[in-house]
């Protein structure tokens, strides 16, 4: 038997691919395990991501902050960063957007884009520390962003209930106006009522941008050098020390655009004592799409479908709603062992030249 | 002054122990080589087994559950730390990835799982540990009110695990290969250690370890599986590092988050020290951490390896 594969897919694309194969699988052994129907449960949990155009919408609004949070992680990633602070960058980010938008009273035209530079500018300075402190000191990135998160989560904490209280409860801000959100009338209307906001077209602008700015600019060039050897970009007179100051704050102002979207768009208000989800769920993200924008854009809308889909699951049949987030970190820990996959792609190879 | 520091002592021990130990497991994974930052994720593991295990049998055997359970967390999270020890082991992974992936399988799962038992995703324990009185030594004067009443068995196995700890690493000679691993895994390999192996026991201590802490939350403060630790296994790592790799650094190290923590808790309570706005007292230990953080780099004591993976015969 003579099987030819003439399709052409990047090494890293099948990886993935393979990867949500195996997740979903391992899933299904678990919906099985515990008793239910992983045929029914996986028809509902894509129904419930895709059945009709405002669930559609509602996956790409789940989407967005998936999308800016895994593009920081990947951004820094490039660099050889691992931003673990997402999370906080989102939090600082989506309150400096929010504190704007509660205090300014001005047209809808000119807050949002002040809102976002305040959002970006916030998560860049949040990113900025870890930054310094890598570049300077050599600390390490990973228990730096892991403390900054947690001073995001107090300050946020302490902040809101002071200056931004909301009327009926302590744990929330004031509402934001309709004026300065990122919802916009013609698009809800067009998704049939769904939540969908203006941030969906802020996260593909920024998946372009950065894709250009990686693959386009010096400057990507440059920090690209820096994630693959170091030494060799030193040695080839590249400021290293200043290429992780620079990703670090481009990391964390792609979150904190995240943020913008999740605080000013897809909600209109803020919740203290609740770290954002989506900042580690970045890390899937970036991982899945193998650190390229694009690859962001696909993994991200595919958990969107997962995550959006869940409730409808759940409501449909007795199968708890984290399965979903059981299927994304197996399809991580996959991704994490590529080499298995790898090692399998390419005894397969040698066998069928064998054969 | 003293009155407040004899009244907060026993509620910051209770947070330093699942602290201390969960770092020392780190300590014994990272010394072998193997960055884990999936501490965290094996803590909700211990925290989850402990509380399903003694949620089970204590309608039958109401006294011995909680040891049961205690001993439960630990095997699971052992099996767990398997999983990061194949990938960062046999299979070089990235090991920062495989870390995170075990956390976030862990979340997931334990919720998933503790959904089917109880329905809601928590489990709650009727009854955890209780707060006894060393005999004698709690009426020494001054230490015997501070370090031995109202003390939770489980803070003195800790400790004990601490002692051992400590002996086992500087004073054996699996102690010297599993530093040897972590320093330059190529020298120890030439010598004849199993590198291999020295680093699979080095994470499964660090399962078996952080499990216990998570079920130690379990048992002494929380009483409740919930499905998060509240970040204590991130500041295990940190704590690790705060206390330069060694254990009685992380024996200094946790105990200062566990005092600011509690401190910071407790504050609304304390005239002494309610004049001090929250989000500072909040934020301290955070900020201190960064703080040290720097002050170490120059000198830091970091297993040179850490990280690295290990390939036989590769020079």
């Amino acid at each position: 038997m003579k099987l030819r594969f003439r399709i052409h897919l990047p090494k890293t694309t099948i990886v993935s691919l393979l990867a949500v194969v195996f997740g979903l699988i391992a899933g299904a052994i678990l919906i099985l395990a515990t008793g239910n129907n992983p045929f029914e449960g996986y028809s509902y949990l894509f129904r419930g991501g895709l059945m009709n155009i405002e669930r559609v919408g509602n996956t790409l609004a789940t989407s967005t902050p998936l999308i800016l949070a895994g593009l920081s992680v990947a951004f820094a990633f490039r660099t050889g960063l691992f931003n673990i602070g997402a999370a906080g960058q989102m939090l600082f980010g989506g309150f400096c957007a929010t504190a704007v938008g509660l205090t300014l009273n001005w047209p809808k035209a000119i807050i949002l884009p002040v809102m976002m530079i305040a959002a970006i500018t916030g998560g860049a300075l949040w990113a900025l520390i870890p930054g310094i402190l890598k570049a300077r000191f050599n600390v390490h990135e990973v228990v730096s962003t892991i403390m900054m998160n947690w001073i995001s989560y107090w300050v946020i904490y302490y902040i809101i209930p002071a200056y931004f209280k909301g009327s009926y409860l302590e744990t929330e801000s004031r509402q934001l106006p309709h004026g300065a959100s990122l919802k916009a009338d013609w698009l809800t209307h067009l998704f049939g009522g769904s939540y969908i906001n203006l941030g969906i077209f802020i996260a593909v602008a920024a998946v372009v941008a950065t894709a250009f700015i990686l693959d386009r600019t010096v400057m990507g060039y440059e920090l690209k050098a820096v994630g693959l050897n170091r030494y060799a970009a030193e040695y080839a007179g590249i400021n290293v020390n200043r290429n992780i100051v620079l990703s670090m704050m481009i990391a964390g102002a792609l979150a904190g655009l995240g943020g913008a979207t999740l605080y000013t768009g897809n909600a209109l208000s803020m919740q203290i004592g609740v770290m954002p989800s989506q900042g580690f769920d970045g890390i899937a993200v970036s991982l899945l799409g193998s650190n390229s924008p694009v690859g962001v854009l696909g993994a991200a809308i595919f958990f969107g479908i997962l995550y959006s889909g869940k409730g409808f699951m759940n409501a449909m049949t007795r199968i708890p709603p984290e399965i979903a987030d059981t299927i994304i970190a197996t399809i991580i820990y996959f991704a994490a062992t590529s080499v298995l996959i790898e090692r399998a792609l390419g005894w397969l190879k040698q066998r069928k030249r064998g054969a | 002054m003293w009155t407040i520091i004899q009244q907060i002592f026993p509620y910051a021990v209770a947070f330093t122990i699942p602290l201390l130990i969960t770092a020392l497991g780190g300590l014994f994974s990272e010394r072998s080589g193997i960055v884990n930052i999936g501490l965290d994720g094996l803590m909700v593991v211990g925290s989850f087994a402990g509380a399903l295990t003694i949620y089970k049998l204590q309608p039958m055997m109401p006294k011995g559950a909680v040891w049961v359970g205690l001993l439960a967390a630990m095997a699971a999270g052992l099996l767990f730390s398997l999983l990061h020890a194949f990938a960062c082991i046999n299979l070089n992974a990235n090991q920062v990835i495989s870390g995170t992936a075990i956390n976030m399988i862990a979340y997931a799962l334990t919720i998933f799982l503790a959904r089917n038992v109880t329905g809601s995703g928590n489990i709650h324990i009727v009854s955890g540990l209780v707060r006894k009185d060393v005999p004698l030594l709690s009426s020494v004067p001054v230490i015997g009110k501070l370090f031995f009443s109202q003390t939770y068995a489980t803070t003195w196995l800790v400790l004990l695990i601490l002692v051992l700890s400590w002996f086992v690493i500087y004073k054996t000679a699996f102690g010297l290969r599993l530093r040897a691993c972590g320093e330059h895994p190529h020298a120890a390999d030439s010598a004849g250690v199993n590198v291999y192996g020295v680093r699979y026991i080095g994470v499964m201590i660090s399962g078996a370890f952080s499990g216990l802490g998570g079920a130690i939350i379990l048992v002494t403060y929380s009483g409740e599986f919930t499905g998060n630790v509240a970040g204590l296994g991130f500041l295990a790592l940190a704590s690790l590092i705060f206390g330069q790799w060694k254990p009685l650094g992380i024996l200094a190290a946790t105990f200062f988050f566990g005092f600011a923590s509690t401190i910071a808790n407790v504050s609304q309570v304390l005239p002494a020290l309610a004049a001090i706005p929250g989000v500072i007292l909040k934020v301290f230990p955070y900020a201190v951490t960064l703080i040290a953080l720097v002050i170490f780099s120059k000198s830091s004591q970091a297993p040179r390896a850490a990280g690295e993976p290990f390939e036989h015969g590769k020079r």
